[in-house]
């Protein structure tokens, strides 16, 4: 079924200017691989240097073992699929799908045997004679994603591939391509900065920054306990408020202290600690906590929103499930505590993680 | 106020223009179909001109001839210009910029410039011919005829099918190619599956507006053809010639050309149509590395071919500072004396050059604009028919053109022949249905939201129009203007019809002075000519920052 990619201390460089420097990762045999990373970090150059699109300056990259720098585009059997679908506008939906198997000369009839069987598996059967100007943008990225797979590649790559669909059908798409990638169980290895999209999607996510690395991990790794600041202010909400680490307590100053068990013995002094909206608590001004004024509120049916800034005038969003209890008002100083066991803590200077492995 | 109804105003301009288009493009255009089927001395129908000219193998010949010339320019033009725009994109060709703008300028020359240079090149008594018959002691005869036409025509069209297939691969998202590539095509594979198919409508549609700017073209033929009659060289010869001129059937003639020029633009507005593909490249693609051999073959190419189509304006350049021994015998001396000449022989010729060119160029961008207006904004019966009408003068060839308006306008109460109104009217309609073309494109990506913002701000219609709409379309249109300006100034085969000594131009002079065998003033005002044209496109590109235009 699926191969897995080794990609080793590769580096891509234009001229002089050094995009990505040392990189390396390993994607997994079947593996629905995500790089996701703000735009300019590097994630798209990487995929186009595993199809061959981009010059590989220094590392290499193994495709089942094998060595593929030197490999042109064209022999690589990887599929692809486009952020702009890149259908070809000359071709029928079925001519589209079966060129890939036209350029390996398989015989007429064959070929659109296979793409027939593809069309079928992306739904998009009844559309098979159509011409692509007549497909809207969510067809177009089927026939796209049936002409990638039917090649039947080792790996399949995606570049922001429901980036130009509107946000329904992206959701429609994102668990097309997820159902698809089960069923045929192909490495795949997909761009994307859109957060949301990657957790949804993805068995392990890669988190791209300044073209490095900053966390590899499964979704629900990333989220819980992201890596660095960085990756834990990119993916999802934050709050960052500094404390003092007192041999595992953390002393957030004004009298309110909190025993970590989480904490590394070797965490530094100077932190900060990152407090996802969901992780505080909000307590009558008169209990431990860090003090807090409410500005506003927003009511979202499921979840009541507060924002809030602390005494240095630093703002703070705070959630909590909504329940029959009446609003805070705005203007109310309240008190802010924090679940221990759940937040992260970044060290002051590094700002990487000093939470303890496994917890 | 119920702003829904149009100001009356528009209404207005739009019966203005249809009344000006009636009378000098329809009405002459009818007049001339009239008198092809009327029998002069009795008034009645009659058909007989068109049975003398398909009965009689001397005037079908040269409509096959024509056809052939046509064919075979076309073909060469259509090659080399896919080629030389395929080279161009797809790999880096050292000074790729200047190389795009000597094509430009090649293409802008005026075709029979190019037939009279290389009858200096290689004519009977050509710098070539003398040269291959001295070195190999053979008599060469030069090129005229079937073998001279088509050289002209192909080195002077080849540009046209550059330009739009330069677009079109622009235009062509590289993501199309890279998704061959992943799907296993080689480059073979996916240049002929893939780039090949996407831009041949475009070659198809350039090589039709090639075709009917060749089988129209009659100074080429004239110059160079010698024994090779194409059928509008006959058509020029039965209007203008001494021997004989019977203007029923030049009139005959000029249906019948008109109506192949029909056929061939509503191919290509049907081709144009059907298999365009709707395409805009987010990353265009990238000039490709090649291995030293291919690259230099690949330069030595492009290189050549810009050269000999620049060759006509070289040598006419470097001929014009010559002396002559014999007419059409430059020695090696160098000499200012054509340009005195020039100067002193007829003053007129570049003032009124440039003043027809000027108002010729205002006429048109002030109805050009407000006729793509009124199509695009203010539909309504009266526009759309002056739209339709707009498409007429690319259809008639401009010497037809020249010979309706003659007719047309020779008695009163509109008498204009013979006098400057005539060449401006002439070089105004040939130029005005490329100017409403780009003005509603122009338009077209104006949101109609804009002009009505202004109006519930409280401006007119009119106002909205002149300080919204207006200021906004003005870079696009003053950059075609340019373009526009460059082509009326080439422009011969009306005005070849229509001058007196009073209102002759820089293109009816070179021409004129070619046939009296004066080459030495044709060459210096066809420098002057052409020095205009490249300080024009200068101009153009660097105004616009563009690299690339569109005619």
């Amino acid at each position: 079924m699926g191969v897995a990619i080794q990609i080793d201390n590769v580096t891509k460089a234009y001229g002089k200017n050094i995009v990505i420097q040392g990189l390396s990762a390993e994607i997994q045999p079947g593996e629905f691989f995500t790089l996701l990373g703000p735009s300019g970090c590097g994630k798209t150059t990487l995929l186009r240097m595993i199809i061959g699109f981009n010059s590989i300056e220094g590392g290499e990259i193994r495709v089942d073992g094998k060595v593929i720098n030197q490999i042109p585009t064209n022999r690589r059997n990887m599929g692809m699929v486009f952020q702009n679908y890149a259908v070809f506008p000359h071709m029928s939906v079925r001519d589209n799908v079966a060129y890939g198997l036209k350029t390996r000369h398989v015989p007429k009839a064959e070929r659109y045997k296979r793409a027939d069987e593809i069309l079928k598996l992306v739904k998009i059967d009844d559309y098979a004679d159509r011409m692509p100007t007549q497909l809207s943008g969510g067809q177009q990225q089927r026939v796209a994603l049936a002409r990638a797979i039917v090649i039947q590649p080792e790996v399949l790559l995606m570049d922001e591939p429901l980036s130009n669909l509107d946000a329904k059908l992206r959701v429609e798409m994102r668990n097309v391509i997820k159902r698809i990638q089960r069923q045929v169980g192909i490495t795949t290895v997909y761009v994307t900065h859109d957060q949301e999209e990657a957790l949804a999607i993805s068995d392990r996510i890669a988190v791209m920054h300044g073209g490095v690395i900053q966390q590899i991990g499964t979704p629900k790794h990333i989220y819980q306990r992201p890596a660095n600041e960085f990756v834990s202010s990119f993916i999802g909400l934050s709050n960052f408020v500094d404390a003092e680490n007192q041999n595992g307590t953390l002393d957030f100053g004004c009298g309110y202290r909190v025993q970590m068990s989480t904490l590394r013995p070797d965490a530094g002094r100077k932190v900060c600690v990152a407090v996802r909206p969901e992780e505080f608590l909000i307590r009558s001004a008169e209990e431990p906590g860090i003090p807090a004024t409410v500005r506003s509120s927003v009511f979202l049916g499921m979840t009541q929103h507060y924002f809030l800034t602390l005494g240095d005038e630093k703002e703070i969003e705070v959630v909590v499930p909504s329940d029959r209890s009446d609003l805070i008002p705005d203007g109310e100083k309240v008190s802010l505590q924090i679940v221990a066991d759940k937040v992260n803590v970044f060290d002051g200077e590094s700002r990487a993680t000093v939470i303890r492995e496994g917890v | 106020m119920n702003k829904q109804k149009h100001s009356p105003i528009w209404t207005f301009l739009a019966l203005l223009v249809l009344a000006l288009f009636l009378i000098f493009v329809v009405y002459p255009l009818v007049l001339i179909l009239y008198k092809s089927v009327i029998n002069p001395s009795d008034g009645s129908f009659t058909l007989e001109n068109f049975t003398r000219f398909f009965t009689r193998k001397y005037y079908t010949n040269t409509l096959i001839n024509s056809f052939k010339v046509t064919i075979v320019a076309t073909l060469i033009s259509a090659t080399l210009g896919l080629l030389m725009a395929y080279i161009t994109r797809q790999y880096q060709i050292a000074g790729s910029k200047w190389l795009n703008i000597c094509i430009v300028v090649s293409y802008l020359s005026p075709p029979f410039i190019g037939a009279y240079a290389w009858i200096q090149l290689l004519g009977r008594n050509g710098v070539i011919t003398r040269f291959i018959n001295g070195l190999f002691g053979v008599t060469f005869e030069g090129i005229y005829g079937f073998a001279g036409i088509v050289l002209v025509f192909s080195l002077q069209s080849f540009p046209l099918v550059y330009m739009y297939v330069c677009g079109a691969l622009q235009n062509l998202d590289n993501s199309l190619n890279e998704a061959a590539e992943s799907l296993g095509a080689s480059n073979f594979q996916r240049v002929t599956g893939i780039i090949l198919p996407l831009v041949l409508p475009t070659v198809l549609a350039s090589s039709l507006l090639v075709f009917m700017r060749v089988f129209a073209d009659f100074g080429t033929p004239m110059l160079i053809g010698e024994g090779y009659r194409t059928y509008p060289v006959v058509l020029y010869n039965q209007f203008m010639g001494e021997v004989s001129n019977d203007n029923y059937f030049a009139a005959a003639l000029c249906v019948i050309i008109v109506a192949i020029t029909m056929v061939f633009f509503f191919l290509q507005r049907y081709i144009a149509r059907k298999h365009s593909y709707s395409m805009s490249a987010l990353k265009p693609m990238q000039p490709r590395a090649q291995r030293p051999l291919p690259r230099f073959l690949c330069h030595l190419f492009v290189y050549l071919v810009v050269l000999v189509a620049l060759l006509p304006q070289l040598t006419v350049i470097v001929t014009s500072f010559l002396k002559e021994s014999t007419p059409g015998i430059f020695t090696n001396e160098f000499t200012l004396v054509n340009y005195q000449t020039i100067f002193s022989k007829n003053p007129r010729v570049i003032p009124n050059t440039y003043l027809f060119g000027l108002i010729a160029i205002a006429l048109v961008i002030v109805f050009g604009v407000l006729i793509a207006y009124l199509a695009v904004r203010r539909r309504s019966i009266i526009t759309s028919t002056v739209d339709t009408l707009t498409m007429l003068p690319y259809i008639i060839p401009g010497s037809v053109l020249g010979i309706c308006l003659l007719y047309g306008f020779a008695k009163p109460p509109l008498a204009l022949t013979g006098t400057a109104a005539i060449i401006i009217i002439a070089l105004t309609i040939r130029r005005m249905p490329y100017t409403i073309r780009s003005s509603t494109a122009i338009i077209s990506q104006i949101s109609p939201s804009i002009e009505e913002a202004a109006v519930s701000l409280g401006a007119s219609e009119l106002r909205s129009f002149r300080e919204v709409t207006l200021p906004m379309m003005m870079p696009g249109v003053i950059s075609g203007a340019i373009m526009s300006w460059v082509t009326v100034i080439s422009e011969l085969s009306s005005s070849i019809m229509l001058y007196r000594a009073s209102t002759q131009t820089l293109t009816v002079a070179v021409y004129t002075e070619v046939i009296r065998d004066c080459f030495g003033n044709a060459a210096a005002y066809s420098t002057v000519l052409t020095i205009t044209s490249v300080l024009s496109l200068l101009l153009f590109f660097k105004l616009t920052g563009r690299r690339d235009i569109s005619v």
